[in-house]
């Protein structure tokens, strides 16, 4: 009689403890207490000797009864199930046992011992319905749990993730950013890089100018002149032929006439020379049209020498020196571009120069270099495969930390202002990317330097 | 009357022997060419005195120049006349011909009626 009490104060403790607190549950809270003071009142009348046991027991189990049937009921109670189910055998048993007493006490006598036997099965199905619920229970709370950790976990990646496509996007943007910039400077340079390529060669060209004037100038002078002198002996021969039969000269005319057509031919040549300058000059300012033509070395080379050395001294009258060519007569006629291979040896032949005149001007600040007499020499040969030209000075030569450098675009060991720095890594260039051929240099400090360029026959 | 004539152009000898024809026809002018500096050295050299009275030198030669050319004829020998015949007729070179004693200075293209003035005032 008192367990069925405290099966009731066990589910309405259990329902008070879920039942939330709002405003429309106060209702159910108001009959949860009843309920629970209903069985504590039931328990002790169990105790005292006032009212009848049978009914308090009825009440009991009435009570028990009616708070299953609101488990079973009403939704807010449904999660007491488990409870209702634990305990219902216990309580039918009871319920059992109580009408068989009240009908036929003797007959409970005799089937009480398996009453008590019924009984102990319904407490122990009571408590392991309980016992599996509680397990139930923690597993499905163990469950929850890790699936709660699982969606934290996914909730976590899925943050870094976002967090790492954003930072992706950002850096994607960056490069993209920093591409842009880097081609901008790469054209930026390569417009520079023809810029500097343009006025390198109007320099070479500006040293060019006032050599090719004076080459000009004196084919220009044996032109004038020659075609005066021939009109003062035609003058000579008319005189002479005005003169009596008897009279001429005829060993004069002969002489006269032989003049004039020599002239004749002198003017020619000279008229043919003073062409093919202007012509040279014009290839050498041409904008690059990088044609290879079938070309004569060795004119070439005594051509860009003479402008070289006229060029230099007409620019500085105290420059003086002396050239050679060593000529190979013997050279194939070799398919280049002539104006960048003119450009190359003027180069070369200019460095040569300046070098030699340099080593003669600091001999004369010492008081020396009377004896010194600056030397350039060109000379060209054949080779098994193609042809060598080499420019040699006597000038002070490279030092051998400087000698790996010379053909580094910008080196220049002139003063501010006397180079660009340019003229022999595009010299370089000319020869190796342009013309397949190789440039080298060899040089011993203090007595000489060597240009050497190798160009194949193909 | 010998004159010598240096210049690194050796159509020059024909172009003086034609201008000076009549005069070397007849005896009074005798021409001899050197084509560098060191070739009419040499030829100055040949007799003891030279026979040459007057050089006409072209300043801008490869190896040594008319100017070179000039002092070492002024200091060997110093009877001779020099002038100087130069496409370039700059200052700088006038200046430093005249102080190097040369008589005269001519320019390129040769104005061959001054030139025969200044060799028939010597012929006297
Ligand atoms: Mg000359």
């Amino acid at each position: 009689m008192v367990l069925e009490n405290i099966i009731s104060i066990f589910i309405l403790r259990y329902l008070q403890k879920r039942l939330p607190d709002a405003e429309a549950y106060l209702k159910w809270h108001k009959i949860l207490k009843v309920g629970m003071l209903l069985a504590v009142t039931f328990i002790i009348l169990g105790y005292s000797p006032i009212g009848s046991r049978v009914l308090i027991h009825g009440l009991s189990l009435a009570l028990v009864g009616l708070i299953i049937y609101g488990v079973f009921k009403v939704p807010e109670f449904n999660q007491a199930k488990t409870i209702a189910y634990a305990v219902l055998p216990y309580l039918g048993l009871s319920l059992v046992s109580e009408v068989i007493d009240i009908i036929s006490p003797s007959f409970y006598e005799s089937i009480e011992t398996l009453l008590d036997t019924a009984g102990f099965f319904a407490f122990l199905w009571a408590v392991a319905l309980w016992y599996l619920s509680r397990k139930q229970k923690k597993a499905l709370e163990l469950e929850r749990q890790k699936s709660e950790e699982r969606e934290k976990e996914y909730r976590l990646t899925e943050k870094i993730k976002a967090q790492l496509e954003k930072e992706v996007a950002q850096r994607t943007q960056d490069l993209v950013k920093k591409k842009e910039a880097l081609e901008k400077a790469l054209n930026e340079l390569k417009a520079t890089q023809d810029q500097l390529i343009l006025s390198e060669k109007m320099a070479s060209l500006g040293e060019l100018t006032a050599g090719i004037a004076h080459e000009i100038q004196n084919p220009l002078n044996f032109v004038n002149n020659f075609s005066e002198v021939s009109n003062e002996l035609i003058q000579e021969l008319r005189e002479e032929l005005k003169k009596d039969h008897t009279q001429r000269d005829k060993e004069n005319e002969a002489d006269l006439m032989e003049d004039i057509a020599q002239n004749l031919e002198k003017i020619t040549y000279h008229g043919k020379r003073a062409e093919a300058i202007v012509k040279s000059m014009l290839q050498h300012s041409r904008k690059d049209n990088g044609k290879r033509e079938p070309t004569d070395i060795n004119k070439l080379a005594d051509e860009y020498l003479r402008l070289s050395y006229h060029g230099l001294r007409a620019k500085d009258k105290s420059f003086n020196a002396d050239f050679k060519l060593e000529l190979d007569e013997n050279l194939p006629i070799l398919e280049v571009v002539p104006q960048d291979l003119g450009r190359v040896l003027l180069n070369l032949i200019n460095n040569a120069f300046y070098a030699a005149s340099e080593k003669k001007k600091l001999l004369e600040d010492e008081g020396e270099g009377k004896d010194f007499k600056p030397t350039v020499v060109v000379t060209t040969s054949l080779e098994q495969k193609g042809v060598k030209i080499t420019v040699r000075d006597n000038g002070n030569g490279i030092p051998e930390e400087v000698k790996t450098k010379v053909f580094q675009p910008f080196f220049t060991t002139k003063p501010a202002g006397a180079g660009t720095g340019l003229g022999l890594s595009m010299s370089y260039d000319i020869i190796t990317k342009g013309h397949g051929g190789d440039l080298s240099v060899i040089s011993k400090p203090g007595e000489y330097s060597e240009f050497i360029i190798h160009l194949r026959q193909d | 009357m010998k004159i010598l004539i240096v210049d690194d152009e050796k159509d020059v000898e024909m172009l003086f022997r034609q201008k000076f024809r009549r005069e070397i026809r007849n005896g009074s002018l005798e021409l001899v060419f050197a084509f560098s500096g060191a070739d009419a050295l040499n030829i100055l050299e040949e007799t003891d005195p030279p026979k040459v009275v007057y050089v006409f030198s072209d300043i801008n030669m490869p190896g040594m120049t008319g100017l070179e050319l000039l002092e070492k004829i002024k200091t060997k020998f110093p009877q001779i006349n020099v002038s100087m015949i130069s496409a370039y007729g700059d200052s700088d070179n006038y200046n430093k011909a005249l102080t190097s004693g040369a008589k005269g200075f001519f320019t390129k293209p040769i104005d061959f009626e001054s030139l025969k003035k200044e060799i028939q005032s010597l012929m006297g």
